[in-house]
């Protein structure tokens, strides 16, 4: 198939963008939209130009790196897809494909459709672990038994990948769902209750200083979750905030 | 040419079991005062960069974590699917320390050195139990404790998993230490740095050059001792199952550097990806190994149905039973789909050149779940109490429980083909996965360069001629958690009283100008050919040459076209842009770089072995029945290359390896 692809071009944080257009030809359906991508690419560095810069890595849908607003929907059409396994089929021959990069002050342009996620990084940073150190004296595994229940919620909560499509998705440019995902994941599990309070409090304090925004439950960032994380992790971390403001803090 | 000189593997005296407790209570300590004088660069945040920069800066030394990626989380261990092994034991099926290194010896071809192996054997339970202590939230049973699942080449239920995101979870939870680390400024993380080059002031590795790939500003960062573990090499193949951006630089580095590569041509060709569909595709999607603990393997028995299959004429579910060959089942009846990654992937080889391949190139099999979904929703069906279940009804309830182990893994099958592996059999083809070869090392996992460390799939040290599934993930984490935050002691006691390292000394200034001038030299080459062209090619001439079967001529001859690939590299590449910018591109062709000069030795290396074991099969080294002739005689050692200026010219070092613990025998899965 033959498309016409509309690309945010950047050249740097500070600099302007505009959007460029460009045509690119022989398209298969079995191409993932990367794979396009580097047709595009090759098609530019022979002609002289520069290509496009955006982040990818594993091309599986686990690394969270990919991260395209295509058509106006984070990671595309397709519902539970991330951009590299979006395949070129979802799309039909004369299309006009809009690609621009993530959009939220907290998550600035590098440049074309390369973001900084680092914001990401220190929410965890200031709290999103257990405090326990390898020594190779912890328990044996097996001694705290784990209700299975809690433990698939826990995974469940667990298999964010960390790409920022849901605040690529929200009005506010809230993060309410990837911190609570993981809020959610420790805090479901007896490992990680005993800093429950401590956690939410400065994760959530940490999520503010960065400059995501306030969630209004629309639930537009489930929907263009990837891994399908649910709303109810954010009813959950709500609830946990709740419990933490009661307990006095250190 | 060869030297016979004896490689110092450091192996501590005493029997088996006790060399590891005994090494760790002779090891020099560093007492907690004079870590907090000692600076550690670690550079890879995967499984085992996260857990070892984790565990150093725990102990109080000073370390600076480098990966090229934007997060330390999108390592490429992120990647891992099916599981990980320990010796827990928890399913009482006889597992034990010993059997796990013993499997792991013998899965291994007689190729790796013991001590080692039995180490980390007997670190793997600790694993499991740091990991649950972080949150990682394995898979479980109803009574709440642990769940287990087999993997290849063994006859135990030892592999903890978490679906099929268990490398997912693992470096998750490896991360969570690292962020706790840095949040308590014990680790200062440079993300998206690329280390360019290792340096060396007096013999010991003092630091590194590394490049912002934001800024592309070129930076030296000095340390008293440096850990490399940045992962597999598999990517010189061009198709493999890596990430994107795996690949050889830092380690090749360190090779230049006087780091001895290890058994080089190891690569581990995983049986069961996604067959690849067109010449645009840029990497290969495996299925998980968990699935052969369910799916079975299989092509038609008569030519002429594979060809109507390949015509689309006919389709996998109108093949009787009687017409299936599931070939593993019937070559290897006592270990059947669970055969060895490597002989599983030679057979299905064997089966698609014989002309009964499934897909329309020829080279695909059948993985098929359709005797799975029956078996579980007849016992579901059971467990339900529901007495003579329709068809329909099996169906349902088996689809649910196979879903339930694998659904994500069936998801990504149906993403990328577009066809339903719940109604039809996946078909799958072996792609490169892994390599076992990598940075030589000693006992405390150093190289030859004196404080220069290498662990996880970086080194060379356990898998011998081929990993066992779910054992990198083991590898990985004893490495970073449990056994290099003890042996860099050894090394760093001398340094207490060495003070910070200067990061102006000339042999920083001489090796960041090098750096430049390379970055500069690639940029000025104005040919017309963007970097992937030479890749692909390099990656061709490796799958066909020196992947799943190899001979003398192919890799004399190949040597010959990567040279020529090299300049004609030099002669018709163009690298756009500039050094002081975002430059991806620039990154590439820095990388491809070090990936031709690796897969000349690769090919030497290959030449070199004449004989077949694990991954490594030479044509001309078989027995009649086609399976791996091994030659212990003549090939019993490690493969440790010297660089002496040119890839082609290195000298070969051997580690002789004595076996005391596990008698040497012909592996055999019959
Ligand atoms: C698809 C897939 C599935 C797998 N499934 C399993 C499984 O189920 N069980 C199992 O045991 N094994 C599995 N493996 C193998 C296993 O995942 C890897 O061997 C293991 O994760 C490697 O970990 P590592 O820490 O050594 O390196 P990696 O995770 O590859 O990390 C390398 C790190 O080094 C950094 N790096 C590299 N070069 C540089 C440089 N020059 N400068 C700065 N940073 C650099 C990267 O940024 C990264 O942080 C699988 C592999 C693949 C490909
Ligand atoms: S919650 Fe979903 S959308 Fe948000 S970072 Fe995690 S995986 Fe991405
Ligand atoms: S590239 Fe890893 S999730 Fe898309």
């Amino acid at each position: 198939m033959n498309l016409t692809l509309k690309v945010w071009r950047q050249s740097g944080p500070d600099a302007e963008g505009r959007m460029e257009t460009y045509q690119v030809k022989d398209i298969s359906g079995d191409m993932s939209f990367l794979e396009m991508m580097d047709v595009l690419n090759a098609q530019l560095i022979e002609k002289g130009e520069e290509p496009v810069v955006f982040d990818h890595d594993c091309r599986e849908g686990i690394c969270g790196m990919c991260s395209m607003y295509i058509n106006g929907r984070p990671h595309g059409p397709k519902q539970h897809t991330t951009t590299c396994q979006l395949h070129m089929r979802s799309f039909k021959d004369g299309d006009t494909i809009h690609i621009e990069p993530w959009r939220a002050s907290a998550f600035p342009v590098i440049k074309d459709l390369m973001v900084d996620r680092s914001s990401f990084d220190r929410v965890i940073q200031a709290g999103g672990y257990i405090s326990v150190n390898t020594s190779g004296n912890t328990l044996d595994a097996n001694a705290i038994p784990v209700p299975k229940d809690d433990a698939d919620a826990a995974f469940d909560a667990a298999t964010c990948i960390g790409c920022g499509a849901c605040v690529a998705a929200c009005k506010n440019a809230s993060a309410m769902l990837f911190v609570s995902a993981k809020v959610s994941q420790l805090s479901l599990l007896p490992q990680g209750k005993v800093e429950a309070a401590e956690r939410v409090k400065n994760m959530v304090a940490q999520m503010d200083k960065e400059g995501f925004g306030n969630c209004t439950v629309t639930g537009a960032c489930e929907a263009e979750c990837p891994k399908g994380i649910s709303l109810e992790n954010i009813a959950r971390m709500n609830r946990e905030y709740l419990k933490a403001q009661l307990t006095p803090g250190k | 040419m060869t030297d016979m000189t004896k490689l110092d593997a450091k192996i501590p005296e005493g029997p088996i079991d006790k060399k590891w407790t005994k090494h760790k209570n002779n090891i020099n300590l560093v007492n907690p005062a004079n870590k907090r004088l000692i600076d550690v660069i670690v550079v890879g945040t995967g499984l085992a960069g996260s857990s070892a920069a984790a565990s150093l800066a725990e102990m109080g030394y000073n370390v600076k974590a480098f990966c090229f990626q934007d997060s330390p989380r999108r390592a490429h261990s992120i990647a891992a699917q099916g599981g990980i092994n320990a010796a827990k034991n928890y399913q009482n099926d006889g597992d034990s320390t010993y059997r796990l290194f013993y499997d792991t010896v013998k899965g291994g071809d007689y190729r790796s050195r013991e001590a080692n192996v039995h180490r980390l054997a007997e670190v793997s339970t600790n694993i499991i139990d740091q990991c649950v202590a972080q949150g990682v939230p394995f898979a479980r049973e109803y009574g709440g404790l642990l769940d287990n699942r087999s993997f290849g080449g063994v006859q135990v239920s030892r592999t903890f998993y978490a679906k099929g995101q268990t490398g997912q979870q693992l470096l998750l939870g490896a991360y969570s230490a690292l962020s706790r680390q840095i949040s308590k400024g014990k680790v200062k993380l440079y993300n998206r740095h690329e280390m360019m080059d290792l340096v060396i002031v007096d013999g010991k590795a003092r630091g590194i050059i590394a490049r912002n790939l934001i800024t592309g500003e070129i930076q030296r960062h000095s340390a008293h001792a440096v850990v490399l573990c940045t992962g597999g090499y598999g990517n010189v193949f061009y198709l493999s199952t890596n990430a994107m951006g795996s690949n050889v630089t830092a380690a090749w580095k360190a090779h230049r550097r006087g780091a001895f590569m290890a058994n080089p041509c190891f690569t581990q060709i995983h049986p069961t990806c996604i067959p690849v569909s067109g010449d645009y595709q840029s990497k290969l999607t495996l299925m998980s190994e968990s699935l052969r603990n369910d799916g079975r393997i299989w092509v038609p028995k008569k030519k002429e149905d594979a060809q109507a299959i390949r015509d689309g004429k006919l389709k996998p579910t109108q093949i009787k039973e009687e017409d299936r060959d599931y070939y593993l089942e019937r070559r290897y009846p006592a270990f059947g789909n669970l055969v060895p990654r490597d002989v599983a992937s030679r057979a299905a080889k064997e089966r698609c050149d014989a002309g009964f391949g499934v897909n329309k190139t020829g080279q695909a099999v059948y993985l098929d779940f359709a005797d799975a979904i029956t078996r579980y929703g007849k016992t579901e069906a059971r467990v339900q109490g529901i007495e003579n279940p329709s068809d329909a009804k099996v169906k349902e309830l088996g689809t649910k429980v196979v879903s339930a182990k694998y659904g994500n893994l069936f998801e990504m099958y149906e993403k990328i083909v577009d066809e339903n592996p719940y109604e039809t059999p996946m078909m799958i083809f072996p792609a490169v996965h892994y390599t076992m070869g990598g940075l030589w090392v000693d006992y405390n996992l150093m190289t030859t360069v004196p404080g220069c460390f290498a662990c996880g799939e970086a080194n060379f040290s356990d898998h011998g001629a081929n990993r066992l599934g779910a054992s990198a993930l083991m590898q990985g984490l004893a490495d970073g958690y449990f056994v290099l935050p003890y042996t860099i002691g050894g090394f760093l006691a001398d340094d207490i009283r060495t003070g910070p390292i200067a990061d102006d000394s000339p042999e920083f200034m001489k090796a960041e100008s090098e750096v430049k001038e390379r970055l500069e030299k690639l940029l000025s080459a104005k040919g017309t050919k963007p970097v992937d062209y030479f890749h692909r090619k390099l990656g061709l001439l490796m799958w066909d040459n020196c992947g799943m079967s190899r001979n003398a001529e192919n890799l004399k001859k190949t040597i010959e076209d990567i040279r020529a690939l090299r300049e004609e590299f030099w002669k018709d590449v163009r690298v756009p842009g500039k050094s002081g910018e975002t430059n991806p591109e620039l990154e590439k062709a820095n990388r491809v770089l070090d990936f031709l000069e690796l897969g000349e030795l690769m090919c030497k290396d290959a030449l070199d072995r004449e004989e077949s074991c694990g991954g490594h099969f030479r044509e001309e080294y078989q027995t009649e029945e086609g399976e791996a002739l091994r030659d212990d005689e003549n090939f019993k050692f490690v493969s440790a290359y010297e660089y002496t200026g040119d890839p082609g010219a290195a000298v070969l070092h051997k580690e002789e390896l004595v076996y005391e613990a596990i008698e040497v025998k012909t592996r055999s899965y019959k």
